[in-house]
């Protein structure tokens, strides 16, 4: 088969335009090479657009679109495309378009080719149709993403390798997973049929490693340090980047195999949940912003574990909207880091005056994952919240109704608030580059659009994987309960604001509707970090000791100056020789008897 | 077979006497040569015609055909025969046109690191000792093993002392070489002696036969078995007989370590095999107790301590020497399952390992070319300073770990298939856990080259100054190669398959 397609330049061409992650990926490589900057920008916007056309190719005859080669006597499915699958390419390519807009006046050769590479393969992995094509593009995106971590400087090295350790982890045992699951199918690797959602259930040989392996990317509770890890440490533009591709990934792969398995709703709930504590107490407001994209995973987690149709399509349309206003707030934060140099919100306050631009788009983000009516998450986060209300499942959903007011709280209000307004840190500063700008107003535009009344959440419904289920996001009960929620919110904000009632490092604790609550959160939140922190130094040390012996050992016996190498001239070797044939001779012997 | 048309009918009978007769005569005019690039044009002309030759033979194997050449036309027994089959003829492939590609890589190397007046008797020891190795391989006469064993050792020994201009810790290195190899070709000569004690003749098919009637022979063919595996041991490296190969391998010109590693433990393992399964036979049990006991259990052993004493080197080609003997236990691990799915991943991870090998000792002999390279902590910045062989030495590391689409991925998943059809789950463990291993010390000399910076001298950082062409070709060749083998293993497995046809094994 293989030799085939080499020896027909058609069959290559055709395999090579099968899948859209194909061409970013080509195109990443090129740019690898490529000296000059303006043509290494052209290829990194249109490589996106390309693709996009491919997608929209492909999904016009989805089943003409398969393509399988076959190697080493397995399948490799390179394209398999369905309602699913389509959207998230569709979304994944239009990242990667802002994002390319976004990074327009960076000039450096790695960012450009690795962000490439990184796209391609998570577009790539979307497509594929089985196991081992999956697995190869979810190392790509682990091994090619690395580098936009290491390029945020000296402190990002260590972080970098950390992310990769645990990416290259979760590769392989999605692989173990994998094999263990075709083993009992007669080797049969298909990653599921077109349209066919939730193919195993947790039952299944397999399934559990399966689980964990995406599991660890898209960040599940314990499993999710390497996102606040790894992504506030990338390059300005590397967060923006890392942000929509990896977590997303991992969700693609968790809803086609997993949808509608019980634990995950469970799994979803917590993980909304427990990043709020966090980022309440976080200073760094790109790391705030890590934790706000594991709590809005969790929404989507929740919704893959409903399985409904209603919740499938809130899952795809919150995606949809989650990369972009999240996107959104990291690049309105990367901006600030640029033009400040840190992204500190103690050091941070006041910028609305020298950055309005940016400040109008990071408060259009802000409101989105707040969603406020109008705006993208209204209606796609109110589709996963109706779902779990439609199952009766009253305590998850007061679990991500909470949590929406966690939302709120840190990244709707401490976020915009503590970068932009707050007291003023005197520092005044160029506005965003441009093509920053044009990013974010493009970004914002979008947010409006996914939630505007009149053609155009209808537009994005037309994209979800099921169209037909429709639900109406503007009825009199939903935005009034919402407004109330969030009037309410800026009430207390611009109430405790006049009053000036607390000292600045508390206001952002108050803005909230139950502070008791959230005051007791704060306190575990900090008494587990201060244990946490305790432990780990002391299992460091224990680890340490242990590692130093072990090395020692290890040194002792193996190194050239250790037991093994000892220069003994010919006598020790000969004696061995001698001793060799002794040992054989006796096993020899003894076998005949 | 098409390509069969191109080699005429003489050749393919007289191929196997003239790929050994040709160097050894040449070997000894080289060596009065008086221009060293006369002698080296006559080395490439020899050894070319060697490795058409072994192509030409390897292509009448894969035909399913072989052939018996009397030398003199004697027939065997008394006479001595020369047998061209699917076990040997991979091997005779190997070695030639390994040593094509070496002394192609010699014309810059070995004017660098031998001394001007020796270096024409230098490839006329190195002809000799390619003739001793295809010898060895291809004839069909046990004693004629122990001569062509003798010859190829004694030009080894000398091309390892050749190493004193360069290093003079060649001399100790190729000293204990010597004792260990003499003592190693004795203890064979005794076994060989044994063995013609119980049956009475030389000829290698016609032992085996004999053997089959006496159903394993007596006590003599049993001790003749363990005086040959302890010998033979010896000479392939098998752990802990390895003592010898570090020091040879480190101190060598890195023309002959490059020869070395992917040639000659190859032909001695070969020989293993030849004698275990043909000449002896597994179905004999102290032959199966000792090949599935001793072999399984001092491969392991290779693997693992091999590994662990490679990531404590602080010389670049010590840790490569150490990891050829945690390799020879892969090797062995195979041999040691005797089944045919075992012996295939053996045999491919014998071929693999060379092309591995060979085009990581290539790239270190450019890094001393260059820079004088050898430890570790220097290769701080190669990355940078010999980009295309760093990166040639980095696909050859990654091969070495078995990373997929590589050689080495190949042999360890062979492995790995057979061990699990043997019911040896424990055996992929050790593969696995000695893959970390290798991850370790190759990842280790790769991570000190990309991710720390160039050296400076006098305030100036050192430039970039890359190998000459003449070694990245070879290089580059053995690198492609093992890419080739990983991404379409068909012709690998195929002469694996081959080999394990001729070895038969147990069901």
């Amino acid at each position: 088969m293989i030799d085939l397609i080499f020896k027909n330049p058609e069959v290559l061409a055709d395999m090579f335009f099968s899948n859209p992650g194909f061409i970013i990926i080509f195109a990443g490589f090129l740019c690898a090479f490529l000296p000059r900057n303006e043509a290494r920008k052209f290829l990194v916007g249109a490589a996106p657009i390309a693709a996009a056309f491919l997608v929209w190719r492909a999904a016009g005859d989805m089943d003409g679109a398969r393509r399988a080669i076959e190697a080493g006597g397995n399948e490799f499915v390179l394209m398999r495309i369905d309602r699913l699958s389509m959207i998230w390419g569709y979304v994944f390519c239009l990242a990667g378009v802002l994002n390319a807009i976004y990074a327009l006046h960076e000039k450096c050769r790695i960012t450009d080719s690795s962000a490439l590479i990184y796209m391609g393969a998570a577009v790539a992995g979307v497509f594929a149709g089985d196991f081992l094509t999956l697995f190869i593009f979810w190392e790509l995106a682990a091994l090619s993403s690395v580098f936009l971590v290491w390029k945020g400087g000296e402190n990002a090295f260590p972080a970098g390798v950390r992310y990769l350790a645990i990416h290259i982890l979760s590769g392989v045992l999605l692989l173990a997973g994998a094999v263990i699951y075709a083993r009992s199918k007669e080797w049969d690797f298909t990653f599921g049929e077109a349209g066919e959602y939730g193919f195993l259930s947790l039952q299944d040989p397999g399934a559990v490693l399966l689980m964990i392996a995406m599991g660890i990317k898209c960040g599940f509770p314990f499993l999710h340090n390497w996102i606040q890890d790894a992504y506030p440490k990338a390059s300005v533009t590397g967060t923006v980047i890392l942000s929509a591709f990896t977590t997303k990934l991992a969700l693609y792969a968790l809803a086609r195999t997993f949808a509608g398995e019980d634990i995950l709703i469970y799994i979803g709930a917590i993980m909304t949940c427990f990043p709020v504590f966090f980022a309440v107490i976080e200073n760094d407001l790109r790391r705030v912003l890590s934790y706000s994209l594991n709590n809005q995973l969790g929404f989507m987690v929740c919704g893959i574990g409903l399985g409904t149709e209603l919740a499938m399509n809130g899952v795809a349309a919150h995606l949809a909207a989650d990369v972009i206003f999240k996107g959104l707030l990291f690049m309105s934060m990367g901006a600030v880091l640029m033009r400040v140099g840190t992204a500190k919100a103690s050091e941070l306050g006041g910028l609305f005056r020298s950055m309005p631009y940016t400040t109008i788009f990071c408060l259009i983000g802000a409101g989105s994952i707040a969603a406020f009516p109008l705006l993208s998450a209204f209606v796609t986060k109110s589709m996963i919240i109706a779902s779990a209300m439609n199952q009766h499942e009253y305590i998850v959903m007061g679990m991500l109704l909470f949590a929406s007011a966690g939302v709120m709280e840190h990244s709707g209000i401490k976020v915009p608030y503590f970068a932009f307004f707050s007291h003023d840190s005197g520092k005044r500063v160029k506005e965003a580059p441009w093509n920053m700008l044009v990013a974010m107003g493009l970004a914002s535009l979008l947010c409006v659009f996914f939630a505007f009344p009149w053609g155009g959440y209808q537009f994005l419904y037309s994209l979800l994987p099921f169209p037909e289920n429709y639900y109406a996001p503007y009825t009199g009960n939903h935005v009034v309960t919402q407004l109330q929620l969030l009037f309410a919110a800026m009430l207390a904000f611009a109430f405790l604001k006049r009053m000036k009632v607390y000292p600045d490092e508390r206001r952002a604790e108050i803005l909230d509707f139950d502070w008791t609550y959230r005051r007791l959160g704060k306190g575990i939140a900090v008494w587990i970090d201060a244990m946490w922190t305790r432990l780990s130094a002391n299992l460091a040390i224990i680890r340490k000791d242990f590692f130093a012996k072990a090395g020692q050992r290890l040194y002792h016996m193996f190194s050239p100056a250790g037991t093994f190498s000892v220069g003994a001239p010919s006598g020790l070797p000969t004696l061995l020789t001698g001793g060799m044939l002794v040992l054989v001779l006796i096993v020899v012997y003894l076998a005949r008897l | 077979m098409g390509m069969l048309e191109f080699f005429p009918e003489w050749l393919q009978y007289h191929g196997a006497a003239l790929a050994v007769v040709l160097p050894l005569l040449m070997g000894a005019i080289c060596a009065i040569l008086p221009s060293e690039r006369l002698a080296w044009i006559t080395t490439l002309i020899v050894v070319s015609i060697c490795t058409v030759t072994a192509f030409g033979l390897l292509l009448v194997t894969f035909g399913g055909e072989s052939v018996i050449y009397k030398m003199g036309g004697w027939d065997p027994p008394k006479g001595i025969s020369y047998v061209i089959d699917g076990l040997n003829t991979p091997v005779i492939f190997l070695i030639s046109a390994m040593a094509l590609l070496t002394t192609l890589y010699g014309l810059p190397s070995v004017v660098a690191e031998v001394e001007p007046k020796k270096r024409a008797p230098f490839y006329g020891a190195f002809l000799i000792g390619v003739a001793g190795l295809l010898g060895m391989v291809v004839t069909g006469d046990a004693f004629n093993v122990f001569v062509f064993l003798e010859v190829s050792s004694i030009s080894t020994y000398v091309l390892v002392a050749m190493g004193a201009s360069r290093d003079r810790r060649a001399l100790a290195a190729a000293y204990r070489y010597l004792i260990l190899g003499s003592i190693g070709a004795t203890f064979f000569v005794i076994g060989l002696g044994f063995l013609y004690m119980e049956t009475g003749t030389l000829n290698m098919a016609d032992i085996g036969r004999k053997l089959q009637e006496l159903e394993g022979g007596s006590r003599v063919a049993m001790v003749a078995f363990g005086f040959i595996t302890v010998g033979l041991g010896l000479k392939l490296a098998m752990f802990p007989l390895h003592m010898w190969l570090p020091g040879a391998y480190a101190h060598a010109p890195s023309f002959v370590t490059v020869f070395l590693a992917s040639t000659a433990t190859k032909a001695a393992l070969y020989l293993m095999l030849r004698f275990s399964f043909t000449v002896f036979d597994v179905s004999f049990d102290y032959v199966l107790t000792v090949v599935t006991y001793l072999f399984t259990g001092l491969g392991c052993a290779a693997m693992v301590l091999g590994s662990l004493q490679a990531i404590f080197q602080t010389d670049a080609r010590r840790t490569l020497a150490y990891s050829s003997v945690a390799q020879v236990g892969y090797m062995l691990l195979g041999v040691g399952m005797a089944t045919s799915l075992g012996l295939t991943a053996g045999y491919v991870h014998l071929l693999n390992h060379a092309v591995i090998k060979g085009a990581l000792f290539f790239a270190l002999g450019a890094f001393w070319y260059r820079y004088g390279i050898t430890r570790t902590e220097d290769f701080a910045g190669l990355g940078k300073m010999m980009p295309w062989t760093m990166g040639a030495f980095t696909l050859g590391g990654l091969s070495l770990i078995g990373v997929p689409l590589t050689a080495g991925f190949i042999s360890k998943l062979q492995l790995a298939e057979a061990a699990l059809q043997r019911g040896w789950g424990w055996a992929v463990f050790v593969i696995m856990a000695t893959s970390i291993l290798a991850i370790i010390y190759i990842g280790r000399l790769i991570l000190t080259a990309y991710f720390q910076a160039p050296p400076e001298i006098d305030g100036e950082v050192v430039k970039r100054n890359e190998a000459p062409l003449m070694m990245l070709i070879p290089m580059w060749i053995l690198v492609a190669l093992s890419i080739t083998i990983g991404v379409n293993s068909d012709f690998v497995v195929q002469a694996g398959q081959m080999a394990a046809e001729v070895l038969g094994g147990i069901s």
